[in-house]
């Protein structure tokens, strides 16, 4: 079984538009992981019926119970977050700002605060209705996407391609270049690059690719909206043969994008003469490298 | 008065209309405009100004002073972040996971663990006219963006307290970094297109600005390339729509080039003059 | 030589985990005694950040010579690891952990770090 990671440093490039055309062309090979958690978006192309749903827990959260403070006000002294304020003569949490350090827990003389781990979203294992698996989680509202959640859903993904025996694992990575993205990195067998043309693109391609270089995967890059801007294209492919990434290719601006997502489709959904071959040979030449 | 300018997802124009929205006030008066994408700031790609100062900023993370200690490893369960470990008879401190939440200092029983500061990031200022230009990137390697982003805030507060327009570039999402770029502020925009991976992510920045308690508009961007879902969402939420900006092909190529859209794209002129308006109506 | 493996089981038949942080299991290999031993990681699921350092932690006390792992250990990780004599070989990744044995001696896997 071999995993497939699709990442973009920033947002925008089209990573999941490219990501779910991927999981069209191979939905009888694969089991897709959307591991893109604060901002999960493949379930709005892919449609999936939870067969399975968990809540996931990490981290904790202060809380101060109100009859048995004392007010001594010692845990507002040592918070270094502004988290505890004083309110009508106790002491409170204020949850959004609480970092889960512990340290009023430790401190406090009457055992006043608790620290209870914090349910801070699900993770589902669902059926898509391309047919394939989909395994993806949601957030609470300021809840940190963490490499603990990613790898969760990346095990549960793992776990069911074993048990259907598809030969592809297809990650939907998260953005950025923390832990997140290193959790979606590690296990990979190849990573796919997805860059938008541009100014701002070239700079966060080659702030990603110094974080995949220590993880010695090997990977590729697709350059996307790259009409756009002839010369950043022409830097980027030389950036690209530089750094012996595989370059799968160039792909115009196109409209189908945000109307293939607008209607609720794949890309090959949308206009399958034009992109079921580009994808195609897309796949075809990540299955030769792997 | 302080604008921050959010998205629920990255890629919506965010900093198109921040450095736009800066460039354009600072016309009329003296802007300071932060980009606080701290990850992956792009801010400084479209603004071109003189450099007044690069900074190192710094944070607190404990060093171990192994004279003093007595390997009693209590440091190690006290750090909820597994920042501390015990290798043998050495702690070893990881500075990158650490939150800077000095517990494990303070409550040391023989001070082995002072705090020091550490790099974690680069402020750089450029200014061009009336317009302050301060741009924060996170060093390689570190996760966490909020401590750097309230640091930056700080810096802020303090040089350019009397700078009266202030605009914040924030990171894009709905987690704690946004969170913390945001909830200084006095009125926040929020940037989204009109297609359903815009409305989704636009409805959990809505959650989140509310829990925040802070006014807010939105903008929406790439006008037309969806559908009208979006403008009965707000609608029925009763939130002020502060600006369309069609999508057209010309404005991509503008914005790869990294020129400035207002002086050539009279739409972005006018979606500007509105959100300036509505701000200056709530100051 | 004592030989530590990241592991996705408990016996030479076991595919290699090509994670390093949050392997499922340490298999450790002591050539002189020919004895194989492993050690759950399975708890560093529990582990939001800095699964890393923790399993890095794990094996400090083992005094292992070599370390046969698929990708390599991320940043956080690596960084305690370069502390340690331990030579690090990479590239096993899919192989079983008898195969990957057989690979380093056969001077086939690449070293990291």
């Amino acid at each position: 079984m071999k995993e497939i990671v699709i990442i973009s440093g920033k947002g925008g490039t089209g990573k999941s538009s490219i990501c779910c055309a991927l999981a069209h062309l191979w939905k009888e090979d694969a089991v897709i992981a959307d591991c893109d958690v604060d901002a999960a978006d493949m379930h709005l192309i892919l449609h999936p019926q939870s067969s399975d749903s968990k809540d996931f827990f990490s981290g904790v959260k202060a809380i101060i119970d109100p009859k048995v403070c004392s007010s001594c006000g010692l845990c507002a002294s040592v918070c270094r977050f502004d988290a505890i304020r004083k309110h009508e003569g106790k002491y409170l949490v204020n949850e959004l700002d609480c970092e889960g350090c512990a340290y009023c827990y430790h401190i406090c003389p009457t055992g006043a605060i608790s620290i209870p781990e914090q349910n801070v979203g699900q993770y589902h294992i669902s059926q898509s209705r391309l047919g394939c698996t989909l395994v993806h989680a949601a957030l609470n509202i300021g809840a940190e996407n963490s490499g603990k959640l990613v790898s969760k859903v990346k095990s549960e993904a793992r776990h069911q391609a074993k048990l259907e025996n598809k030969e592809f694992l297809l990650v939907d990575g998260s953005p950025g270049i923390g832990c997140p993205v290193i959790a979606s990195l590690s296990g990979a067998h190849f990573v796919v690059l997805v860059t938008e043309v541009s100014k701002s693109g070239l700079s966060d391609l080659k702030r990603v690719w110094e974080l995949v270089k220590k993880f010695k995967i090997p990977g590729a890059c697709i350059l996307n909206k790259a009409d756009i801007n002839p010369d950043i294209c022409k830097e980027m492919k030389e950036y690209l043969h530089k750094e012996k990434i595989l370059n799968l290719g160039e792909i115009p601006y196109s409209e189908d994008f945000p109307a293939a997502i607008s209607m609720g489709k794949t890309l090959i959904e949308q206009n399958e003469s034009t992109w079921r071959p580009v994808f195609e040979n897309m796949g075809n030449a990540i299955k030769e490298k792997i | 008065m302080r604008i921050a300018i959010a998205s629920g997802k990255g890629g919506t124009g965010k900093t198109t209309l921040a450095v736009n929205l800066a460039l354009y006030a600072a016309e009329f008066e003296p802007v300071l405009l932060m980009d606080l994408d701290v990850e992956e700031p792009n801010g400084s790609i479209f603004v071109e100004g003189e450099v007044q100062s690069e900074t190192a900023i710094y944070r607190n993370v404990p060093q171990w002073d192994q004279g003093a200690c007595t390997l009693c490893g209590k440091c190690t369960s006290w750090c909820a972040y597994n920042a501390l470990l015990k290798l043998g008879d050495t702690i070893l401190v990881m500075p990158n996971l650490c939150h800077s939440c000095f517990a494990c200092s303070e409550l040391c029983p023989v001070q082995a663990l002072p705090m020091i500061q550490e790099s974690m990031g680069k402020l750089l200022h450029l200014q061009r006219g009336k317009l302050n230009f301060v741009e924060t990137k996170l060093d390689i390697g570190l996760e966490q963006a909020s401590p750097l982003i309230a640091e930056s805030l700080r810096f802020a507060d303090k040089h350019f307290q009397n700078t009266g327009m202030q605009i914040l570039d924030s990171p894009p999402g709905t987690a704690c970094a946004m969170i913390s770029a945001v909830k200084t502020a006095d009125f926040v925009v929020l940037i989204s297109e009109p297609t359903p991976f815009g409305l989704h992510d636009l409805k959990l920045a809505v959650e989140t600005i509310r829990q925040l308690n802070i006014p807010f508009g939105v903008v929406v961007n790439r006008d037309g390339i969806g559908n009208d879902d979006i403008y009965e969402y707000l609608q029925q939420e009763d939130i002020v729509l502060l600006a369309r900006i069609p999508h057209q092909r010309r404005i991509a190529e503008l914005y790869s080039q990294g020129r400035l859209l207002y002086k050539e794209v009279e739409e972005i002129r006018t979606a500007l003059q509105n959100i300036l308006g509505y701000a200056k109506e709530l100051r | 030589m004592k030989i530590i493996f990241t592991s996705s089981g408990e016996s030479w038949d076991s595919m290699i985990d090509p994670r390093f942080g949050r392997t499922d299991f340490i298999l450790l290999y002591n050539e002189e005694t020919d004895e194989l031993s492993s050690i759950d990681n399975r708890d560093i699921k529990d582990v939001a950040h800095g699964a890393g350092p923790k399993t890095a932690e794990k094996i400090f006390g083992l005094k292992a010579d070599i370390l046969i792992t698929g990708n390599g250990p991320g940043g956080n990780a690596a960084s305690i690891l370069r502390k340690l004599p331990l030579k690090i070989f990479v590239k096993a990744g899919g192989m079983t952990i008898r195969e990957a044995y057989e690979a380093y001696k056969n001077n086939k896997l690449e070293q990291g770090l």
